[in-house]
């Protein structure tokens, strides 16, 4: 044996545009899952503590929000919740040997993305 | 050489109850989701005094209660999940975690207190 190991070359392909979709569900599930709780939960406490508080706290948000940069901001917190909730339903199946195998659990993958996508454009559909 | 690994792994087996609870969290949150938050999202109660009566029934406020001491716990696991794949040194994590389960023991304090305070 070698006194010095060799220094072995790395070649991660860490372009989420490359990820197979489970990948892709798998990472949007972690990344939605840290915005979630920072910054999109204190955000919507603080909007719910306000909006019951006072009428003028009420009329002050709902003035705010029929901004369309702020819906637009709405809907993309909306989509990540949306994501979130259908991978967890994916994973929960998968935890009890639903679609567990290769091609079934890609299919669930691609399924995921698009309902997510879909629970987005209908929520955009409900506030616009 | 390699050595046999002799120790009998032993643990507190937390992470086995953090695991099944974050999915029965889960699913309390997808039940809410779906009995509760879509419903209301579809007939949205629309100027402040209808705002608040929504808020102001017994059971909604249990339910919303239940939904986010759920929420809480999985953002737990789920935030500790993040920090132990990413922050090596131990006294770094720690901290980070102690963070995470203060602000969300604030956060449970504070959703009681904008459900029944006031």
């Amino acid at each position: 044996m070698s006194a010095a190991p060799k220094i072995r070359p790395k070649y991660y392909d860490l372009n989420p545009a490359h990820l197979p979709p489970p990948g892709l569900v798998s990472i949007l599930h972690r990344v939605s899952g840290a915005l979630l709780f920072f910054p999109a939960l204190p955000i919507a406490l603080y909007i719910l503590h306000v909006t019951l508080g006072s009428q003028e706290g009420y009329d002050r948000w709902a003035a705010f929000f029929s901004r369309p940069g702020v819906k637009l901001v709405v809907i993309l917190a909306a989509w990540g919740y949306a994501h979130h909730f259908f991978a967890g339903i994916r994973y929960l199946l998968l935890d009890l040997h639903v679609g567990i195998a290769k091609a079934p659990a890609r299919s669930s993958a691609v399924i995921v993305l698009v309902l997510g996508f879909l629970a987005a454009l209908a929520f955009a559909w409900c506030i616009w | 050489m390699v050595k046999r690994y002799t120790k009998t792994p032993v643990g507190a087996h937390y992470g086995t109850g953090d695991w099944l609870l974050q999915r029965l969290t889960a699913v309390v949150m997808a039940v809410y989701t779906i009995l509760l938050a879509i419903p209301l999202l579809v007939h949205r109660p629309y100027g402040y005094e209808m705002w608040k009566a929504t808020f102001s029934y017994r059971w909604f406020q249990v339910a919303t209660l239940l939904f986010v001491a759920a929420l809480l716990y999985h953002a737990w696991v789920g935030m500790r999940d993040i920090l132990m794949d990413y922050i090596k040194p131990t006294a770094l994590r720690l901290a980070a975690q102690f963070a995470v389960g203060f602000v969300l023991l604030f956060y449970l304090v504070w959703t009681a207190s904008i459900l029944w305070g006031r």
